[in-house]
């Protein structure tokens, strides 16, 4: 340890050597850089501004808010109204035309898909499947069998009202009896109409059985489903002659449909989007290659 | 080779970790090397302001500066060429020719680029002369910075420092031209109304250009560049380097005019070749890493040598080999061509030709065809199955296109495209340079199906062109 007064020089640096001394290991006292400390000086005055610019400190409260009133809040409410600004024109432009001219004005229908995709992902595609692509009990709205209608008007009434929306008198209702569970026809007369519907839809039938099922059928079900199950748009009964099915097409699915039918729900949209998104969901399903 | 000297001062004996550098106050010098970098200064800083006031009609639908690099239009253009974001590949093909050129140049002439084409020069350079015009010579600067602070000293500093700031904004100023078109942003930026990016850049620039080429200089070089770092690595012993020839300059000494050069050098140790250095070395202890080739202490040197009546190249551009021969007192030998040499210019050559290639044979017209996933096809009601695709369709021409859409290898596909239903071969418009994005269907008998996925392609042909671009698809359905 030094115990001079005057503390020592380091002759190469020129700076003060500090008194203390470890395992022969001595510290020099060199002051930090000019820029250094002014860069600091800089930053201490920077961040004090900042206290007071913008909001800093919680409180019980809450903050300080800041001299400039500045909040992210306020930015991200800015910004959303700039996009809804800015998509303006556009939806001007969409709500004056009638599908078909949108759906021939390129930049119009780019504008009405994207947006229709969006709010498909949003409402629609928790039951309709993310691509569209339907499921079990929930129809595929990409091919080209439509219980109601795929053209633009039928589209636009389904998506407004629903299907068999109970808050809704104006939805799409319709509904298959029980006829099994309700006794309306034997477990026999069920299972012959159910080789007929098979043999409709050009699947492996038992020949007997489907003849005896033809009378069955020409009683109960052709006023809903149709002659030979061409389907029934007006009474949403589903086509039968075909290979699209919603409950499923093999027999054991058909004739549980038959003895006890399910039947879906689809909300009502039109309190809860306004016209001009459920226009861009229009354009968007119609685009999906099924409309009509 | 690359042993970093300090600039005037050699380090104190037992400090060898740390000396203080001087700052380097380069004198004026004149000679054929200084001739080269006045002409390739002006020749590179006209260059610089002049391209992006040069015009090149595209027609009507693009940009007509021949020079132009459209960040908002994700567009490059260069007069013949126009490069889009995917094509990036190309400027960096462009780069890695660059780098290639350069270490062949630098096997060849060592770091010539450092000592006369590099910006970090050419503006240090510009920088100088400025301060030369302002404030004198080596000696006036030396006396002018020792000086107590009087009214003509502030006004010669504050002279030089606001023609060095012009200089900067002109710098910052021309950088931006480059990414807007020239003639519309130059009364903008003296209205204010150009954008803030704008002003923001040129402020970062004016304040980078004087902060390097005012304050940094040499320091850049030695201590920032990393090209000085690695330069050496392309280094052999048949590369021209600045040279001091000291077999005939040692032993040096002072001189008196009528005295005899008999036992002793040629040098008489005027300092002159370290007084002109701009990176501040002394060129006599050897090749040093700080050493930018720029030839200005040659210059210095052969003006000495005439004066005391000797023959030039005292301090000249020479290879190692041939400092060596001299020494012995040998002939010089050239060794242009080696290993080294003939293997970047091959690889130079190989990436040139690519990147031309890659220019000339880039196509007008792109495709690209992003197959439906979910679900990846659909049973209709008749059966017959069908895949969708999003087509994406580049036209890279500043004209329309009319394309036709066809299938091949899908012979009974039916193709439709939306917005074109009930087009047998589907034609239409693409709007000069853009991206559009059709909806494709393909529709297949069942029939036709056998359970496996079925590889065809999509024909796009422009009629106008005569081209066809064809590009790759697939048709799912279930397997089997
Ligand atoms: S300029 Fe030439 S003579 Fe003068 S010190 Fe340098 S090498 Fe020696
Ligand atoms: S030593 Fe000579 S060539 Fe090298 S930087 Fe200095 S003046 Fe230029």
């Amino acid at each position: 340890m030094s115990t001079a007064d005057k503390p020592e020089i380091d002759a190469i640096t020129g700076s003060k050597i500090h008194p203390h001394e470890w395992d022969g290991i001595r510290e020099l006292e060199t002051p930090p850089p000019r820029w250094w400390v002014l860069t600091f000086a800089a930053c201490v005055i920077f961040s004090l501004a900042w206290w007071v610019l913008y909001p800093a400190w919680p409180s019980f409260s809450g903050y300080t808010p800041g001299v400039l009133g500045y909040s992210t809040r306020a930015e991200l409410a800015q910004t959303m109204a700039a996009v809804t600004a800015a998509q303006a024109p556009m939806n001007d432009r969409l709500a004056k035309l009638d599908y078909a001219a949108a759906a021939a004005d390129a930049d119009v229908m780019n504008f009405a898909t994207a947006g229709g995709r969006a709010l498909f992902a949003e409402n629609c595609a928790q039951c309709h499947g993310s691509g569209a692509q339907g499921n079990v009990g929930f129809p595929n709205l990409l091919d080209d069998d439509w219980v109601w209608g795929g053209d633009y008007a039928t589209l636009q009434a389904t998506i407004e009202h629903g299907i068999r929306a109970a808050n809704d008198v104006d939805t799409r209702q319709s509904l298959m009896p029980a006829f099994g569970k309700d006794g309306m026809l034997t477990r026999e007369q069920v299972a012959d109409v159910t080789q007929y519907v098979l043999a409709l839809s050009g699947q492996t039938a038992d020949a007997a059985a489907a003849g005896r099922g033809e009378a069955v059928f020409a009683e109960q079900c052709v006023s809903c489903h149709g002659e030979k199950g061409a389907g029934n748009r007006e009474l949403g009964g589903p086509k039968l002659a075909d290979g699209i099915w919603l409950y499923g097409g093999d027999a054991k699915a058909i004739e549980a449909q038959v003895w006890n039918p399910r039947a879906g729900v689809m909300p009502a949209w039109a309190g809860r989007l306004d016209a001009l998104a459920i226009k861009k969901l229009v354009l968007y399903v119609h685009s999906l290659g099924g409309g009509e | 080779m690359a042993s970093l000297q300090p600039a005037a001062a050699e380090p104190q004996e037992d400090s060898p970790l740390w000396f203080a550098r001087p700052p380097v106050v380069p004198k004026k010098v004149k000679g054929p090397f200084r001739r080269i970098k006045w002409a390739v200064m002006t020749v590179l800083l006209a260059i610089y302001w002049g391209v992006p006031w040069l015009r090149f009609d595209r027609g009507p639908f693009a940009p007509d500066q021949a020079v132009l690099i459209d960040l908002p239009g994700r567009k490059a253009y260069f007069l013949w060429f126009e490069i889009w974001p995917q094509e990036i590949y190309i400027i960096t093909g462009l780069l890695i020719v660059a780098a290639i050129g350069l270490f062949f140049v630098t096997a060849m002439l060592g770091r010539v680029w450092c000592g006369f084409a590099c910006p970090q020069t050419v503006w240090t350079d510009l920088f100088m002369m400025v301060e030369r015009w302002v404030e004198g010579d080596r000696a006036q600067r030396l006396r002018l910075a020792k000086a107590p602070w009087t009214v003509s000293k502030i006004a010669q500093r504050l002279a030089k420092h606001s023609l060095w700031i012009a200089i900067g904004l002109a710098t910052g100023g021309a950088w931006i031209l480059y990414f807007n078109d020239a003639p519309t942003v130059m009364p903008q930026l003296f209205l204010g109304t150009a954008g803030a990016g704008v002003y923001i850049t040129i402020g970062l620039l004016t304040f980078s250009t004087y902060l390097l080429a005012g304050w940094a200089r040499e320091s850049v070089c030695t201590f920032m560049c990393p090209y000085a770092r690695f330069q050496s690595a392309m280094f052999d012993r048949d590369t021209l380097v600045v040279s001091y020839r000291d077999w005939r300059g040692e032993k040096r000494g002072k001189h008196k005019a009528g005295d005899g050069w008999e036992g002793r050098g040629h040098c008489i140790d005027c300092r002159q070749c370290v007084e002109v250095c701009p990176t501040g070395i002394d060129i006599r202890g050897g090749l040093q890493m700080s050493c930018i080739s720029c030839g200005l202490c040659v210059d210095a040197c052969d003006g000495i040598m005439d004066k005391v009546g000797l023959p030039h190249g005292l301090i000249g551009y020479d290879t190692e080999r041939n400092m060596a021969l001299g020494a012995a007192g040998k002939p010089r030998q050239w060794h242009f061509i080696r290993l080294r040499t003939l293997g970047y210019f091959v690889v130079f050559a190989a990436a040139g030709a690519a990147v031309l290639w890659a220019l000339l044979a880039r196509s007008p017209l792109e495709a690209s065809v992003l197959p439906d996933r979910n679900p990846l096809f659909v049973r209709l009601s008749d059966g017959d199955l069908r895949n969708g695709y999003t087509l994406k369709l580049l036209n890279k021409t500043n004209q329309p296109q009319h394309i036709i859409i066809s299938l091949d290898g899908l012979a009974q596909g039916q193709l439709t495209v939306l917005g074109h239903e009930g087009e047998a071969a589907p034609s239409l418009e693409l709007a000069p340079d853009t991206v559009a994005a059709l909806r494709l269907f393909v529709r297949l008998d069942t029939d036709q199906w056998a359970g496996e996925p079925i590889d065809y392609h999509f024909n796009i042909h422009d009629a106008a062109r005569d081209l066809t671009v064809t590009t790759p698809a697939r048709f799912e359905g279930p397997r089997q």
